[in-house]
């Protein structure tokens, strides 16, 4: 039985054919690690993506969007499966 | 926050089933603000354990469709009539958590008195104000929130005090008042002020779980689409407009004062109900009462005099002893704006089968108090029927030959029991002597159940007798 190791690092994921491309996740980072695509999703939106560095975790941009699945943030030292 | 991971709460559904296509995102529009505050009382709701429990009644505008969101009871009302379903549900379901959820335009506007009379009366639920100062729903028109100078499809020069008022401040009402326990205002801008909203989204709840009292929180919310601007914009929008007219704070909160209780269940068992509802039980029904002849059986009765002349509650009388004798029974009253002592009248009916309508519009017996009623209701009745009237109050016979007439000088007669009043129970006696609906004992076994003052029963039973003999003796003729 392996021992459950945290993650390392936090990190958000996005699913981008959830995103509307408000924008208002990336205007609330506090790392500026969140931008906008420059391709559509499904829905015509420019969907946000993450640059892949620097997430710390904070959430803010989970409780600015909108979405209620758009957005996973996974906190330092989280243990189990990806959720979404 | 202390989750080491923020995703999609469990108490939202995993697939949306408003429309084929996308159903696995809501249908707001980018930026909306209906989409968080969804978020964190979903989350709240996790969180809290109380999925089971909660009913969320979604309203009328952009958050009609919440329902498809919230995987916990649902219930969708009429515009700005939350307030009503929620007590409603609350009164019934006390031990449930109800959560109304209503936009300006519902809530501030056409609900404006269904929310001032239920946080007045304390009920126990938590109210989700959602204020984005413009219907947004049907596209963009002025809302009772909408600032001074607000350009909006209906205002589209600008809102002005002297067209159209004053933007109304909910949370400054609401809380004027003595009955609700939580008023807070909070706004959906930067991570700072959203943190608050999730704080009193979760106060909100805990107030209710703990059984104190009404708790309202309005919460700021952009409307992107409706503003004409960027969802950026609009965060920005509301800092500069929206906030300085509507002051974030808490504006009233007496919940730490209060201690909490146990949400209490009330039990709709069919004795509880019957208990409520005088019914009588099964055993207490009789089942050996002899059906009249034909022609008085299943009678639709109008019962019709002044007011004051116990015409409701003869007909209550009618309908109780009815119900004893094993029929079905309905009795409606039907009054108009009145003056005292005006005319009164009320539709009994005794069936051996279920009853579609309690209305009587071609009835098979008239009782008629006074000249009016007679006047009136003379025509109606279905040929071969029975008119019972007052002879000391009315001096002239129906004209109708197709029907069985007795007229009975009932209030002559009460006069001389001593009580004019007594009158109503006269014609009840006739009218069972003359048709033979039921026997004296079943009536006089349900006098108890509608009369209040019980010292009055013996007199009541005696002017049944005296109806009764008045028809013997007359032979059913007057």
């Amino acid at each position: 039985m392996s021992k459950a190791v945290g993650l390392e690092k936090a990190k958000v994921v996005i699913r981008e054919d959830e995103c509307k491309g408000c924008n208002l996740c990336i205007e609330a980072c506090p790392e500026d690690v969140l931008f906008e695509q420059k391709y559509l999703n499904r829905m015509g939106y420019h969907p946000a993506g993450y640059v892949g560095e620097g997430c710390s975790g904070c959430g803010y941009c989970f409780y600015q969007c909108p979405e209620p699945g758009a957005i996973t943030v996974y906190k330092k030292g989280y243990v189990g499966e990806e959720v979404a | 926050m202390a989750e080491k991971v923020l995703t999609k709460a469990a108490s939202f559904y995993d697939v949306y089933e408003r429309k084929s296509g996308a159903q696995d995102v809501t249908h707001y529009c980018p930026g909306c603000g209906h989409g968080v505050l969804h978020k964190l009382i979903a989350e709240a709701i996790d969180d809290f354990g109380i999925r089971d429990q909660t009913i969320f009644i979604s309203p009328v505008g952009c958050s009609v469709f919440a329902y498809y969101y919230f995987r916990v009871g649902n219930i969708q009302v009429a515009h700005g009539r939350a307030p009503a379903v929620a007590t409603g549900i609350k009164r019934t379901h006390p031990e449930s958590i109800v959560i109304s959820y209503q936009g300006d335009g519902d809530l501030a506007a056409i609900g404006g008195n269904n929310i001032l009379q239920a946080a007045n009366r304390g009920e126990k639920i938590t109210v989700f104000f959602i204020n984005n100062a413009i219907y947004g729903m049907t596209g963009g028109q002025m809302a009772p929130t909408t600032l001074i100078g607000q350009r909006t499809t209906t205002t589209p020069r600008g809102r002005t005090a002297a067209n159209e008022g004053f933007p109304l401040k909910m949370c400054e009402l609401i809380s004027t008042l003595e009955s609700p326990i939580y008023v807070e205002r909070v706004a959906l801008t930067d991570p700072k002020n959203t943190s608050k909203v999730r704080r009193a989204v979760r106060k909100a709840l805990r107030n209710q779980i703990e059984n104190k009292g009404f708790s309202f929180v309005e919460v700021l919310s952009a409307c992107p689409s409706g503003w004409k601007m960027t969802s950026v914009q609009a965060k920005q929008w509301m800092v500069d407009n929206l906030l300085p007219q509507f002051p974030l704070g808490v504006f009233k909160d007496v919940s730490k004062e209060l201690e909490p209780s146990e949400r209490s269940k009330v039990v709709f068992s069919t004795e509880n109900m019957n208990e409520l509802l005088n019914i009588p039980s099964e055993e207490n029904i009789r089942t050996d009462v002899p059906k009249p002849l034909t022609k008085f059986q299943n009678p639709r009765i109008i019962l019709a005099g002044f007011g004051g002349q116990g015409i409701l509650m003869l007909g209550l009388g009618l309908a109780q002893a009815g119900m004893q004798a094993g029929y079905h029974v309905s009795w409606i009253p039907s009054y108009g704006p009145e003056m005292r002592g005006g005319t009164a009248n009320c539709h009994v009916i005794l069936s051996e089968e279920r009853i579609g309508s309690p209305t009587v519009s071609k009835p098979t017996v008239l009782v008629a108090m006074n000249l009016p009623s007679l006047e009136k209701f003379e025509s109606q009745v279905e040929p071969g029927g029975l008119i019972i009237y007052d002879s000391s109050l009315i001096n002239q016979s129906p004209k109708r030959k197709d029907v069985k007439v007795l007229g009975i000088p009932a209030t002559e007669m009460a006069d001389n029991l001593g009580n004019t009043r007594i009158a109503n129970m006269i014609v009840l006696g006739a009218y069972i002597a003359i048709t033979g609906i039921m026997p004296k004992d079943v009536v006089v076994d349900a006098l108890p159940i509608f009369i209040k003052h019980k010292k009055l029963i013996p007199l009541n039973v005696q002017a049944i007798e005296k109806g009764m003999a008045f028809v013997d003796k007359n032979n059913g003729h007057a």
